[in-house]
């Protein structure tokens, strides 16, 4: 019954980690999640200027580990005189990380409207602008919520990436608590049992709400 | 640069072989964990549904700790770095594959299943000449794509010290203090190590559909 002790010392401490964990979560998407819309709509452009750095940029973001885009901002923007605390340096990584990932996420969203759909919008002569905001993006967001939500849970469980940044996070938390107590498996196993409990309630929760089944087709329901 | 490749490249055979082995761990054991979980019995597919589903929801490096510092070190047996970082994505990812070989398997029409029963074929006769060759062409494109993720997650057994090419380039980044350049080339060299999976992944896709479209 030792562990259950150790894990009752610990529990303060590690929920101030998780405190630290779901607060760059929930950065690394603010930032992200706008920039991933852009990136989508920039992909989605026939102008293939914007469309081929765009879609490069985000295959670097993609293709590259997080870890290598983390140590990227954390070691290497400092020579640009761009200096940031663990913790910003983390949300900028993750955010990026993010961006690329849901860019690709929304562009699917957005490929996904019929054709006619737009051809509509040009026949009753509504501007770019207005055609994404009424006619396109109201019926991507139905398809792009499920994958969306999965990419937060992988998001959640990427921040604990941060402790090679020394943000401290869960993660961070347990480590310490372990080489100071030398208690490695009780430490490491509730931060396990932390990030494990909070992923499958998110997964299961998003299973009940989105039974999986073939997409259901976009034009299905008006808005 | 020249410098930077080199020191970069010493890490490749290391992040090469923690990708393959593991992979090779994940491809044999995501089998049984499938097959498992399609069984009709509870008491054999609750344990599958648990080890995935537990395997998954706990970050990699999380796992790689625990099986580096905890779970595998005693003072008799100590696993290396290479051999903590193989078992843990190994284990992670044979639950990733696992759902990807699920998702095959389901693919497989129920009157093949239907089929091998009327002919009253052994079970190994119909996984293994009517079920898997199926199964195969929806597998192997998605096989591949995580054998991407596989490479990149590879990097964080940098954390526990593998001799990588991200460890080696947080090395020299203490040395010569040039993150800029040197994770820009390491992140390169992850996306170019990943080229033959995507060119795998589109190859085998049209070959096996093509094979199938002429059956």
């Amino acid at each position: 019954m030792s562990m259950v002790e150790e894990w009752r010392e610990y529990l303060p401490d590690f929920l101030d980690g998780l405190g630290v964990t779901l607060q760059l979560t929930g950065a690394s998407l603010l930032v992200g999640l706008p920039l991933g819309l852009m990136l989508a709509l920039a992909m989605t452009t026939p102008r293939a200027a914007l469309r081929w750095p765009v879609m490069v940029l985000v295959e670097l973001g993609r293709g590259a580990p997080a870890l290598v885009v983390l140590y990227f901002v954390y070691y290497g923007l400092p020579q640009l005189s761009l200096t940031w605390s663990s913790f910003t340096c983390a949300t900028i990584a993750l955010g990026f990380t993010t961006a690329a990932y849901t860019a690709d996420i929304f562009r699917a969203g957005i490929d996904s409207i019929p054709a006619g759909q737009r051809e509509a919008c040009q026949a009753l002569g509504l501007s770019h602008g207005s055609e994404l905001r009424l006619v396109i993006l109201p019926q991507a967001v139905r398809v792009v919520i499920p994958p969306l939500i999965g990419f937060c849970i992988l998001l959640y469980q990427g921040t604990s990436l941060a402790f090679a940044v020394s943000v401290p996070e869960l993660l961070s938390r347990a480590y310490n608590a372990a080489s100071i107590t030398y208690q490695f498996t009780a430490a490491l196993t509730l931060a396990g049992l932390v990030y494990a409990a909070i992923s499958l309630a998110a997964v299961a929760l998003m299973r009940a709400r989105w039974p999986r089944r073939a997409a259901k087709p976009a034009i299905a329901e008006p808005a | 640069m020249d410098t930077i490749l080199r020191e970069l490249a010493a890490g490749i055979p290391q992040t090469i072989e923690i990708t393959l082995a593991s992979f090779a761990i994940a491809a044999v054991l995501g089998l049984p964990l499938a097959i498992l979980r399609r069984s009709p019995f509870w008491l054999v597919r609750m344990p599958a549904v648990v080890i995935v589903e537990v395997l998954r929801a706990v970050p990699p490096i999380v796992w790689l700790f625990l099986i580096y510092y905890s779970l595998f070190s005693s003072d008799q047996v100590r696993l290396t770095t290479f051999q903590a970082a193989v078992v843990g994505l190994g284990l992670i990812y044979a639950a990733h594959l696992s759902e990807v070989y699920r998702a095959g398997l389901n693919a497989v029409p129920v009157g093949q299943w239907e089929a091998t029963r009327a002919l009253a074929l052994p079970r190994l006769q119909t996984y293994g000449r009517v079920i898997l060759p199926q199964a195969l062409v929806v597998v192997v494109p998605p096989m591949a794509t995580f054998a991407i993720a596989l490479l990149k997650d590879s990097a964080i057994a940098s954390v526990i010290g593998a001799n990588d090419i991200t460890f080696h380039a947080v090395q020299l980044t203490q040395q010569d203090l040039n993150g800029l350049a040197n994770f820009t080339v390491a992140g390169l060299l992850y996306i170019l190590l990943g080229v033959p999976f995507a060119l795998l992944a589109r190859g085998s896709d049209r070959v096996l559909s093509r094979r199938l479209a002429g059956a």
